[in-house]
């Protein structure tokens, strides 16, 4: 599977409170999240973004609190896949879990700039930046998580457990 | 195979000899908590499951905390869900406001002797890290691992390298574990334990109390960290004692220790009496100074209390650093303590008198203002001395607002100031 898009730029230590704030916490819908992802840091984020849109980060992306509004609201508002250098742990387990494409790849998030056209394939790892032209290879997902995608979730990998 | 205690939990709840940094398990747990930001979407994805009961309603948790009492029509729905969920399943665990057993889950878990040495907690709140500090292996998840966990009973877990934290000496005059914890996070970075266990260990852990060793577990995912955890020693069985003689005398609870060759990813050696009082300026709770630089930050909020900072011994210390004095005329502040308990605790002992004599207002126990939920929001440019966790952007309020992090005596000493300062200037 390939998505393709532009870069929404962003720096180390992206934290939950700035993907979305606690004060909208009071409602979980993807529609109300979507809102206000990312405004407290780029307030034109949710005008900007469209469909199949890509984010990239630096280090410790999604650090801060478990709620998983954090990456319902970025999935939410159409971005296709995250690429960081790294994940904080909570934020990692929850995008699996909410079926948010993630990928870590440290040596391509210099050479990504804002605004670039690129594309990833979930099958090779391989992200190419269209606008540069430059290849990266990320870390390919490990067998287990591959086992709860395949299920469609944390939800489809426990409902089939639970059958047996 | 040698193992870290963390290791030794997680390959017993696994049902497993051993096993090593890296290995994919699936472990029983002991407890599920969620609170009430992070359960009403689980109990969607429970009902999705189409689930009937909850795995033990003994052993699943739910704590409304966050925005309660009701901050609005929005929080009271989403309280509304999970007061209806609990009464559903029946769960023990659940208690309204005002109760004796309620407050902010990471206060009453241990508190209310729920959570015990060895135990294996997960929490739908990043600070489930706390119980460490007892010796339990406990940590931080979303709301889908929630509701799977509240089906089964069981969830996996990578398991993690660790990192030694080997202390020794004793605390300076008002030095606490807050300030030990972000020194530790101002050294390591806010990333310095991504996806590791920060292990404690050596004579220095007699320096801290039971509470101390809570506020410190408690911000080992601020620097990353999948969970903290401290050896049990005679504090920690004097403290269980306390909290549940029952399951106390039953031993029903299992002592796990680091095997002495085990392996860390890393060592690091601190003497207590280097530890300075610390805060960690905005926006990241790395950006750590000595609280005596910083004297030049004036401040028009202060809050003492939560997760981090809201047992009796944290109400007791900001009671004694205020009585007889005035809070600043420029400044509101908010005392909260952790848990009911604690709170008629500290009426009892006088202290809430004391606090309010000198000037502060006293909350209801509530997670509040320090997610910028409520009871304490703060407005475009004002700047907040606080005993919470966070100082990330728009953490208490405006993303224009300042949260500076401390332990608290610089709190209590910089409300009377009226800025950042330490008790030694009152």
């Amino acid at each position: 599977m390939k998505v393709s898009g532009r870069v929404f730029k962003y720096g180390d230590n992206i934290d939950t409170d700035v993907i979305i704030p606690a004060r909208y916490l009071t409602s979980a819908d993807p529609g109300h999240l979507r809102e206000h992802c990312m405004e407290d840091i780029d307030i034109s984020f949710k005008d900007r973004v469209k469909p199949g849109d890509i984010m990239v980060a630096g280090r410790n992306f999604g650090c801060g609190s478990s709620r998983e509004h954090a990456p319902v609201a970025i999935k939410a508002s159409g971005i296709s896949l995250v690429i960081a250098s790294d994940f904080a742990r909570i934020f990692y387990r929850n995008s699996i879990n909410v079926g948010l494409p993630i990928l870590e790849c440290p040596e391509a998030i210099d050479k990504i700039n804002d605004g670039d056209e690129i594309e990833a394939d979930f099958d090779t790892g391989v992200i190419t930046d269209k606008t540069t032209g430059e290849s990266f290879e990320s870390k390919p997902f490990p067998e287990f998580i591959k086992n709860i995608m395949a299920s469609g979730g944390l939800v489809g990998f426990t409902e089939s457990e639970l059958k047996n | 195979m040698a193992m870290t205690m963390t290791q030794k939990i997680l390959a017993d709840h696994a049902g497993l000899e051993s096993v090593a940094p890296g290995d994919l398990i699936e472990a029983r747990l002991d407890y599920v908590m969620g609170n009430d930001v992070t359960t009403p979407p689980a109990v969607k994805i429970f009902k999705e499951l189409g689930v009937k009961d909850v795995f033990d309603k003994e052993k699943v948790l739910l704590i409304q905390d966050h925005f309660t009492p009701n901050k609005d029509i929005k929080s009271a729905e989403l309280n509304k869900t999970m007061r209806c969920f609990a009464r559903e399943q029946g769960i023990t665990h659940y208690y309204e406001l005002g109760r004796r057993e309620m407050g902010i889950e990471h206060v009453i878990l241990p508190d209310n002797g729920i959570v015990f040495p060895g135990d294996l907690v997960i929490g739908a709140d990043s600070h489930t890290c706390t119980y460490g500090a007892l010796g339990a292996f406990s940590t931080g998840v979303g709301s889908t691992d929630l509701a799977c966990a509240m089906a089964r009973g069981i969830t996996w877990f990578k398991v993690p390298d660790a990192i030694k934290i080997n202390l020794k000496g004793m605390f300076k005059k008002y030095v606490t574990g807050k300030d030990l914890i972000l020194s530790i996070i101002g050294k390591i970075g806010v990333d310095g334990a991504l996806y590791k266990s920060l292990e404690f260990d050596g004579e220095g852990i007699k320096a801290l109390s039971m509470d101390g060793r809570l506020t410190v577990c408690n911000m080992a995912i601020e620097c990353g960290a999948k969970n903290g955890i401290f050896p049990v020693d005679n504090y920690t069985l004097k403290y269980i004692s306390r909290t549940n003689p029952e399951r106390f005398i039953k031993s029903g609870y299992k002592v796990y220790a680091a095997d002495e060759n085990a392996e860390y990813s890393s060592v690091l050696d601190i003497d207590l009496n280097d530890i300075d009082l610390t805060v960690a300026l905005p926006h990241l709770p790395s950006n750590t100074r000595k609280a005596s630089d910083c004297r030049d930050l004036k401040i028009d909020q202060v809050v003492i209390g939560s997760c981090t900072n809201g047992r009796l011994e944290d109400i007791g210390a900001a009671a004694t650093i205020l009585k007889g004095l005035k809070v600043h005329k420029d400044v509101r502040c908010i005392v909260i303590p952790g848990s009911q308990r604690v709170y008629r605790q500290a009426l009892e002992n006088g202290w809430l008198a004391d606090l309010d004599d000198a000037g502060c207002v006293i909350s209801t126990p509530t997670c509040g203002p320090c997610l910028g939920g409520h009871m304490g929001v703060l407005a475009k440019g004002e700047r907040c001395v606080s005993t919470t966790n966070r100082n990330f952007v728009g953490r208490m309020g405006d993303p224009g607002s300042e949260v500076i992090l401390s332990g608290v005596p610089v709190a209590a000493a910089s409300a009377v100031l009226g800025r950042v300062g330490t008790p030694d200037e009152l």
